[in-house]
């Protein structure tokens, strides 16, 4: 579990978050979601510990971020999965080498366990002959798999994604949302998802919480997010024309 | 202020370098890859510029010489005395600067573009120990190449002379072996290692702070040359004024 208390960070005199507080629930999918603008990145890489903040505090099950020695925050870090928004695959190494790399870096594990790992790991996104192949080499939503493979080698207990469906078409999207639901549930992840892709918000968003403006408007589950009377709220969900049709549909069955 | 700040965080950056070191057995792979990007992959030019700028030197020399009183043998001396003290340390690093340094500074800030340094951090690795230090460690291995420049120059030298008819085979070998003094190899090689601590670290900086996309990963690699060379100048006449004077 992750939790936020009154989180506040600044770029000179831009104020971007302005005090957020929330939890993440374990083994739970959780969507920070808004506009662009809304301060989702600067949040997400606030967590992550990229940023520094000015105010409040992040707390990893317990264990509040700020207050550890530089020694236990590496060790938490090797603790958290990240898939960023382009991937961030090492151009240098191979697929199986990027999965490898956590694992060279914080196991003791002999080369054969590494690949081994590497092997199941790459099983599991259901990319099993892709080893050898340069990350240029791969599509847009094998790239996005091989992130998501590299984040949970490690078995992470947090996992973190930065809009993993940006740039992908809708079938493809929908795969990978739901691998990352599929993992969270089978591993008992933390897992925090940085999205404005309702689709996703739909498939898989356990727990929701809004940004606008740099704080928090609203809070929830993809069960409340299409019953709320937060204007903030249904004027974001309800922007396309094909989710006013949802939305006028659901209605007209709920009488 | 800027430039202030910009020295700062250059300094801090040279601290951070040495902090947290990676796993030997990763380092170990990314020094022999650097290794081969920065310095077996600099050694076919390097040889190709040396020796004919040696031959272009020598024929100046010698067209200058036309006083007759004036011994043959000279064209060989000033050859080696440009070679040496000046050519090969000094020239040859701001000709590496654009080749290294843009290659250093290209393939970091691409990195901070496509957020690779993040995910670096991330994981909980120390990033500037993990791009920055196995480069440092591997031009340590420069002056090897310019030992390399040093002694193809002074060859493009010997052909020229020899085969441009400017002077005798035994003129220019009595020339570059006049007044040899072995001080000016220490002085070139002191000029060297300094050198191959700015290659490798004013380049990473520009990459690792750079801000931006592509554009400015081409904007960086054009500053990260012009800062590389007017530091090995303004530090080539430092050193020159304290080593020889």
């Amino acid at each position: 579990m992750i939790e936020v208390k009154d989180l506040q960070k600044s770029f000179g005199d831009a104020h971007i978050l302005k005090g957020i507080t929330t939890t993440f629930e374990k083994g739970k999918t959780n969507l920070i979601i808004g506009q662009s603008g809304s301060g989702k990145t600067v949040f997400l890489k606030c967590l992550l510990g990229l940023f520094d903040y000015e105010q409040g505090s992040i707390a990893y099950d317990g264990k509040i971020f700020a207050q550890l020695t530089e020694d236990k925050k590496r060790d938490l870090r090797a603790d958290i999965g990240m898939v960023f928004q382009g991937s961030a695959l090492f151009d240098s190494l191979t697929i199986v080498e990027n999965v490898m790399f956590p694992l060279q870096m914080f196991t003791k594990q002999s080369k054969s366990e590494m690949m081994d790992r590497a092997d199941f790991v790459l099983k599991r996104v259901n990319l099993p002959n892709a080893h050898n192949k340069m990350p240029s080499e791969a599509s847009g939503g094998m790239q996005k798999r091989v992130a998501i493979a590299r984040a949970i080698v490690n078995n992470p207990k947090y996992l973190f994604c930065d809009e993993p469906n940006s740039g992908l078409d809708p079938k493809t999207a929908i795969v990978i949302d739901n691998l990352i639901q599929e993992i969270t549930d089978e591993y008992g992840i933390t897992t925090v998802i940085n999205s404005h892709d309702m689709n996703s918000v739909m498939e898989i968003g356990e727990k929701i919480v809004f940004l606008k403006e740099g704080l928090k408007a609203w809070e929830g589950s993809k069960e409340t997010i299409f019953k709320t009377d937060n204007e903030v709220v249904t004027d974001f969900v309800y922007s396309s024309n094909l989710f006013k049709k949802v939305r006028k549909m659901y209605l007209e069955e709920s009488q | 202020m800027q430039y202030l700040h910009n020295i700062g965080v250059y300094f801090l950056m040279i601290v951070e370098m040495f902090r947290k070191p990676t796993k030997w057995s990763v380092m170990k792979q990314l020094i022999l890859k650097d290794v081969d990007d920065l310095i077996i992959g600099s050694l076919g030019i390097v040889s190709f510029i040396s020796f004919f700028v040696g031959g272009v030197v020598t024929i100046q020399t010698a067209l200058n010489i036309d006083n007759p009183l004036i011994p043959k043998y000279l064209v060989g001396f000033a050859t080696r005395q440009s070679i040496i003290l000046e050519f090969a340390p000094t020239f040859m690093s701001i000709i590496m600067a654009g080749k290294v340094g843009s290659f250093i500074t290209s393939s970091i800030g691409t990195m901070r573009v496509t957020e690779q340094i993040d995910a670096l951090e991330v994981m909980g690795i120390n990033s500037l120990n993990y791009l920055v230090f196995p480069k440092f460690i591997s031009l340590t291995l420069y002056p090897f190449i310019i030992s390399i420049a040093m002694f193809l120059g002074i060859m493009g030298g010997l052909a020229a002379c020899v085969f441009g008819g400017y002077a005798t085979l035994d003129d220019y070998i009595m020339g570059i072996q006049t007044e040899f003094t072995p001080f000016h190899i220490v002085y070139a090689f002191i000029k060297t290692f300094l050198f191959a601590f700015i290659l490798a670290t004013v380049p990473s900086f520009h990459g690792y702070y750079m801000k931006g996309g592509a554009l400015e990963v081409g904007k960086a690699s054009t500053t990260s040359f012009v800062w590389t060379s007017v530091i090995i100048i303004l530090l080539n006449y430092i050193l020159t004024q304290m080593l020889l004077s």
